[in-house]
């Protein structure tokens, strides 16, 4: 079984798999404003901020311990 | 078609649009083929940046003329074309190049080109994303950028207001004195005709010295203000003047949605517009040579486009060799924006028999010629 990590998601500690995609730990989450559609890298409908850069694809972004995501409404 | 046109213009890039637009300015009838779209050639493939350049005085001349036109022409043009005064920063990486920003200031100075220095701690407040240990730079505050295929549309569509009539999907094949022969097999006719269709013109002049030369870009999502000036190394000249097979220099834009434009890069040679990867990888890493930050923006998109190259990095501009009334307006390698406006108006000038405002000797095509032999 893979190892549980901590995240932070707009500010919150949010338990995750450690080898689970962002977009993929988002969704369990319920966080309701990402839109990921093809699961692939090439819609943008999954860009999050993360570690204060912008845009990054959720999908394409491997969950890492202490990751501070911040997810806005575009 | 049943008016003679004036003019016929081949091509609707960039050059074409504007000689459209300067020639039906001055009531001259002027019919416009395109064979694709207007822009489909480096005008919508390149980066938009209206600069004055000091590589040669002939090369400063055409681009100080130019900038000085686009500037007359800001307050008509719409907030689409996306015209910006955003300056060109010229930035230097050791002392060698610091050196040369006052030769670059002096250049420009003599010349009364607006230009300031800059030390590394005014750089790095000017730019902070560039990499801290740049040595200074030059900045050029009246240079600009824009958004060239919708600059085109518009010289088009002031054209059209004036009478001008514009074909698309009209291939021309075939080029003689006073007429031109499209795909279709249609002929038209004009008493002059102007060749501005970029690197085609080699299918219409089988000797014209062009070389297609390879460019790629890359564009960003929204970063605004990430970077707020055009920004390109000084070792750009040595990329677009020297003739290496490849070549990459860096060369970056804001764009007024907030994408980072990044560029640039130079090849010649048969070449196919599908994405060369290592070119594109050296270019992006010399990008982030410059602008560490650059490594994690989201790049959307990438294209190549092709330059039309000369031997001696000027445009032809004038009759073409061997013929009396049909004019070359090409060979603008990467100066195509910004001396579209200085190309058009001494094609114009010269249609009308009008004394041109900068000598026309330097871009002549007839300067290409072979000498005669004995």
């Amino acid at each position: 079984m893979p190892d549980t990590i901590f995240i932070r998601v707009n500010g919150v500690p949010v338990s995750v798999s450690a080898e689970s995609t962002l977009a993929a730990a988002l969704l369990a989450g319920n966080a309701p404003t990402i839109r990921p559609l093809c699961g692939m890298g090439i819609c943008f409908g999954c860009r999050v901020r993360v570690d204060g850069i912008k845009h990054v694809k959720s999908c394409q972004t491997i969950c890492r311990p202490d990751m501070q995501v911040e997810v806005d409404e575009f | 078609m049943s008016t003679r046109a004036d003019v016929i213009i081949i091509g609707a890039g960039i050059v074409g649009a504007a000689c459209a637009d300067a020639l039906s300015r001055e009531d001259v009838n002027v019919t416009v083929l395109e064979a694709t779209i207007a822009g489909s050639g480096a005008t919508g493939a390149g980066m938009g940046h209206i600069v004055v350049m000091d590589d040669s005085e002939a090369q400063f001349a055409l681009t100080n003329y130019s900038s000085k036109l686009w500037r007359e022409l800001v307050p008509e043009l719409p907030r689409e074309v996306e015209y910006e005064r955003r300056g060109t920063l010229w930035v230097a990486a050791d002392e060698e190049e610091f050196r040369a920003v006052y030769d670059k200031a002096a250049y420009y100075g003599e010349r009364h080109v607006s230009a300031e220095i800059l030390n590394d701690r005014q750089l790095r407040e000017a730019e902070p994303n560039l990499r801290p240990d740049l040595v200074g730079a030059l900045l050029v505050p009246d240079d600009a950028v824009l958004y060239a295929p919708v600059a085109a549309d518009w010289f088009l569509g002031r054209a059209r207001q004036r009478g001008a009539t514009i074909h698309y999907n009209a291939h021309v094949v075939n080029v003689a004195e006073g007429s031109v022969q499209l795909a279709d097999g249609r002929t038209l006719s004009a008493d002059r005709i102007v060749c501005a269709n970029g690197i085609a013109a080699t299918a219409l002049f089988p000797d014209l010295r062009v070389r297609p030369r390879k460019g790629h870009l890359a564009i960003t999502d929204r970063y605004p203000d990430f970077v707020r000036h055009q920004i390109v190394e000084l070792g750009y000249l040595k990329s677009a003047h020297g003739h290496s097979n490849e070549s990459v220099a860096f060369n970056v834009q804001p764009r007024a949605t907030g994408q980072v434009l990044i560029g640039s890069s130079r090849q010649y040679g048969e070449q196919g517009s599908q994405i060369d990867a290592p070119v594109l990888s050296r270019m992006l890493s010399r990008a982030i040579e410059y602008m560490p930050n650059l490594r994690h923006l989201s790049v959307i998109r990438t294209w190549t486009g092709f330059r039309a190259s000369t031997e001696d990095s000027l445009p032809l501009l004038g009759p073409a060799p061997g013929f009396k009334d049909v004019y070359l307006a090409t060979g603008h390698e990467g100066l195509g924006i910004t001396t579209s406006t200085g190309s058009a108006a001494l094609i114009t000038d010269m249609l009308l028999g009008r004394q041109p405002s900068i000598p026309l000797e330097p871009y002549l095509p007839s300067r290409t010629a072979e000498p005669a032999h004995a």
